[in-house]
Formats: structure tokens, sequence, C-alpha cells
């Protein structure tokens, strides 16, 4: 399993797994775009470049999320796909595939990622990430 | 689970958390005996406690009937701070900073209406962007939209969007003082810039009413409110500008003064620090980026019902914010005293006589808007003296969720959401049917329950219910 949606009144809750942390991340990336996008299925015609830096895995997470909420208000950018990502110390460089959003009726009410129980932990040999959206 | 949380009863519609442990302050609840039962079922009391820790906290947090779980703060929460020794959090305040509801009245009834629902909401839909993959009528030079961050709805009148009345009718002019665009990220103008002009998605929307009953004439007259009458609601916020405005001072505060352990989303720094100044002059330039955008919105409502109905005529009831911070003053043990105030899903109800509100309403008291869910009734109250003396001045913002997004698009589809509308003689358009699904009036409180605990307990005063006859959603 990739990811899944908790219970949550008011917003969206969700926890991301990997083998690795960079998979955990990629998986949060993808529950976002699929609150996003409703599952709408995105072509991969767009290639992105994205830095992020964060002060622990919590921030970096939080960060790296943003970055798409960024790219889709400021460029209508969709995220389809993370091709490469690689997390070394206190910083997020990835490559990845999306379209642009005008090419879809896609109904995008994320405001914002929130730290309101995040975390980012290894457990056991699989790494699990925890977020809540704003919705 | 959380430890359990011991309730004393004020009243039918009064409850308290005392104060214990590391809480400075006892928590004041505003709820019926229904609508305290769901509040127990998630982390709504334990995040108030949360707050009530917060350093130059005063008196007591409230919680408003609507209250549920939030991230940091819930929804529904009031918080007042001290200026000298208190905080101001970016949390506290939402992320959709300005998220608030306008009201407009019109010359049509229901009758000139009742057969043009649909090609009204369609057209709506046509000239109103909802953002749904789309972006704002407006283009702005950087110089511009410096010009709305300070000027609010008021920019929007100067260019000839909209009358003077429109920004005399808006919660604190349509434009918060102290905005200094200086202290808003390229990152958040880049969201914005595209944004402005249009309703976003979520539980935002726009909505062609009636009004279907009246609780109190003479006040009803006074806000130019009648049985029978159309009127239109306008819900939506700051857009992307505002979700980046917090989470920008979020990380800023957190670089510099970390957390408090209690919840990360609590971040804050003093009212008086160089940081806390800075916050909130990025809060003001949101909040007036929202009352831009929802005066813009009304104009194009505005052309679009002339275009169908060339007799057309509105008048803005009034325009208030949802999550928002203000610097008012409040009797604290028979003094009065400047608080910095924080509402995140709460309207302000000033009472008559405050100098806040406008002139035309300043004998009466100021007009509150409370939306329903999707659907069902909307509500427009007057604030109350009693609001001032128990609640700083607010009361609820909306019916509050109960279920989760996840649970309604597990229980229900939109196009049985549509039909059920669609039965009730509401015509609805979404930019999404799952949009739909997630906002089904279902998963709301019963917004009947939270305005009448709001009348009961006296901060807020019902005066008039509308019912929606047209619904938009991004």
């Amino acid at each position: 399993m990739r990811y899944k949606f908790l219970e949550h009144t008011a917003d969206v809750k969700f926890q991301a797994y990997g083998k690795s942390l960079n998979e955990a991340f990629e998986n949060s990336a993808l529950a976002l775009v699929e609150i996003m996008t409703k599952k709408t299925k995105i072509k991969s015609r767009l290639k992105k470049k994205i830095k992020v830096s964060g002060k622990d895995n919590s921030s970096l997470l939080y960060n790296f999320l943003e970055e798409f909420l960024f790219l889709y208000d400021s460029q209508s950018f969709v995220l389809s796909k993370i091709n490469k990502i690689k997390i070394k110390g206190d910083k997020i460089e990835a490559e990845v595939y999306g379209d642009n959003a005008g090419n879809y009726k896609i109904s995008q009410d994320v405001k914002a990622v929130t730290y309101n129980s995040m975390f980012v932990k290894k457990l056991g040999n699989k790494f699990v990430a925890q977020v809540v959206l704003d919705v | 689970m959380t430890k359990k949380i011991e309730l004393k009863k004020i009243s039918e519609v009064e409850w308290e958390i005392p104060k214990t442990g590391k809480m400075n302050v006892p928590v004041r609840i505003f709820a019926s005996e229904k609508l305290l039962e769901k509040m127990k079922e998630d982390e709504t009391f334990k995040q108030a406690s949360n707050v009530a820790m917060l350093p130059g906290i005063v008196k007591n947090i409230i919680l408003l009937p609507d209250s549920h779980c939030g991230y940091g703060m819930p929804i529904g929460g009031v918080a007042a701070f001290d200026i000298n020794s208190g905080v101001i959090s970016p949390g506290m305040c939402g992320y959709d900073i300005n998220c608030g509801i306008r009201i407009l009245s019109t010359n049509l009834t229901l009758k000139d209406i009742e057969k043009k629902k649909k090609e009204i909401i369609d057209k709506l839909f046509r000239d109103v962007p909802s953002g749904v993959g789309e972006k704002g009528r407006i283009k702005l030079t950087r110089e511009e939209l410096n010009e709305v961050l300070v000027e609010g709805a008021q920019w929007a009148v100067k260019k000839g969007y909209g009358e003077d009345e429109d920004w005399k009718h808006t919660e604190d002019n349509g434009k918060i003082l102290g905005a200094n665009p200086a202290d808003v990220s390229d990152r958040a103008r880049a969201r914005g810039m595209p944004q402005l002009g249009s309703l976003g998605a979520g539980n935002h929307f726009l909505e062609v009413q009636v009004v279907d009953e009246i609780f109190d004439e003479k006040i009803a007259k006074a806000f130019g409110l009648e049985k029978g009458q159309v009127t239109i609601g306008i819900h939506c916020g700051s857009r992307g500008l505002g979700h980046q405005v917090a989470s920008d001072y979020i990380k800023l505060m957190e670089e510099k003064y970390g957390w408090p352990e209690q919840d990360r989303e609590l971040v804050n720094a003093l009212i008086n620090s160089d940081l806390g100044k800075k916050y909130f002059s990025a809060m003001a330039c949101a909040a007036n980026f929202a009352f831009a955008n929802r005066q813009l919105i009304t104009y194009w409502v505005r052309e679009t019902m002339k275009r169908i109905f060339p007799k057309f005529k509105s008048k803005l009831i009034y325009d208030v914010c949802h999550n928002i911070v203000k610097f008012e003053e409040h009797f604290v043990n028979g003094k009065i005293k400047k608080l910095c105030i924080h509402r995140k899903g709460a309207t302000r109800s000033f009472g008559a006589g405050r100098k806040e509100i406008p002139e035309d309403y300043r004998k009466i008291g100021q007009p509150v808007i409370i939306p329903g869910s999707m659907g069902t009734a909307s509500y427009v109250l007057v604030g109350t003296g009693k609001a001032e003396e128990v609640s700083f001045a607010s009361v609820a913002h909306g019916a509050g969720r109960v279920s989760s997004r996840s649970a309604a698009l597990r229980n229900l589809r939109g196009e049985e959401v549509k039909k059920e509308l669609n039965d009730k003689g509401i015509e609805v358009v979404s930019g999404s049917w799952k949009g739909l699904a997630e906002e089904a009036p279902s998963v709301y409180k019963d917004i009947d329950e939270v305005v009448s605990v709001s009348h009961k307990a006296g901060i807020g005063n019902l005066i008039a219910r509308v019912k929606p006859v047209a619904v938009m959603k991004g």
C-alpha cells in the first residue's frame, strides 16, 4: 500500500508508506495529488525540477508538499508522478512530471499542508509519514 | 485516546472546561447537549486546552456552537491575548485568511426567478471564475497588487467594481489598517496574482437565496430584508495568497522561536516582536486581498443578473470575516482593554453603539451572516452587547462539519447529492461531482441548532432565515 486516508472531521489526514524515506515522501506527494485531482488521471507532459530544504524530516515534508500547491496556484502545474527524488541531509531534489491543470476539470481545494499530527518515522523496516491537509 | 476532560455546566447552552494543569485560563463552550456530544468525539477540547496554555491569554478560550477539531486551534474558536505579554499565531487565524461571507439584498422576489433558476446559475457559473482549472478575470501588475493588499475592497470600488456603500458595509470598511505589502513574500504573490476575482473550490460557494422567515421585523427592515425577497450570498477567501502568508510565517516563527510542545501548529511570536508585527501586517494584506476578491465577484454577479433582469438592483447588506486577527477593545474585569483577538471560524458580533459598525447599523448592532451547508438555510443575526461581555463579541460562523470528506466520498455520490437538491427545488452547478459529494448537507452539523444556541446564549440574535434556490460551487 502506498498511502491510506484516515478519518478526520474537517480536513484530510493520510499516512504514506515506503521502504525508504524517499519512497514515503514520493507516496505522500501522490496522496496529496489524489486529493487535489480527486483521482483524475494526469498526463506526464511537462517536466519540472524541484529543490526544497527543511531543518528536520517534518519540515522537509511540509515544504516538499507545499511546493505542489505553489506550482498549481502560480503555474497551473499539476503533478502526475515523481521521476527521481533524492533526500540528502536537509535538502530534497526531485524531478517530477505533470501537466497544465487547465487541460482537466479539477476542483483543487487543498489550502495548505499543516504540521498538525505530522510525523515522519521508521517503524520496523518501513517509513511512515503522516500529514493533515487543510481543505 | 485522550484523557477524559471534565465539563462544568453553566447553563443550558454554556459549559466550562476548568483551568487545570498547564492551562492559564479556562475554556468556555457555547453548545447544546447535542452539539457538545459531537465536540467530544474529536479533539476539539484538547486543542482548546492547548491554546489555553499559551502566554498572555486573557480570560478564557471561547468555543462557539459550530466548533470542531482543526489544526492547532479548533475551528469555531476565539482566543484573546494581552498586547504586551501575549502572542500572535498564524495557525490560530487559519490558512484561509479572511475566508468570509457577504450577503446582498435585491429588488427581486421568488416569483421573478422561479422559472429562471437554471439560467441564472449557469450564467453565474460561466461569468464568475471558480478557480477550477482557470484563473481570475483580472490581470495585475506588481504595483497594482500592492494597492489591492493595502486598499482591499476600497481598491475594487475605486477601479469601478462597485459603489462606496459596498465597502462601507464591509467589516473594517473592507480595508484592514496596518497592511504593508513588503511583508508579503514573492511566493505568496505568485500564488495570489492569477487568482484575484475567483471563488475557489472546497466549501466556498455563491448562492441565490430567498428570505423565507423573519424573526425580528424591525431589525430585518433596517437591514433591508423582507420575506419572499431574493438575496445573494458569496462565500470565499484570500485564495493561495493567504494560504502562503500563513505558511511563510509559520516557517519564519519556527526558525526563530521553535514551537510550543503541545502542538507544532500553535507556533507563534510575541505580538510586539518584529516578527509578530510583520505577520499581522501580512495577514492584513491577505485579508484585504480577500475583501477585494469578494467585491470583484459581487460586481460580476451584478453584471450577470442585470443581463437577465434589466431592472436588477442590489445592495450589500454586510460582509464579515471568518478567519481573522484583530486589535479590539473589550471589557475585562470591568476595565476597557485593547486585546489581540484571534477568530478562527468565528464571526465578530458587535452590539449597538460600537464605533467599528457602519453608521447605518450603529444604533442596531452589526449584521452577522451565518451560512449553512450547501442546500440548507443560512441565517442573518445581529450582534449583541451580551456577546461583548461573554464571547469577545464573537458568534458561530457556519454549520461546522460532522463527517470527514473521505467518509462523504465513500457514502455519497455527487450525482445523488445533485438530485436530492433538485428535488428540493434547488439548482446546483459544481466544478466537480466529487467536490459536490464532499460538501453534501449531511456531512454538516445542523445549522438550525447552531444558530438557535447562539440566540439562546444571547451572543447573536436571530433576524432572518434565507433558503438557497440556486447554488454554485467551485
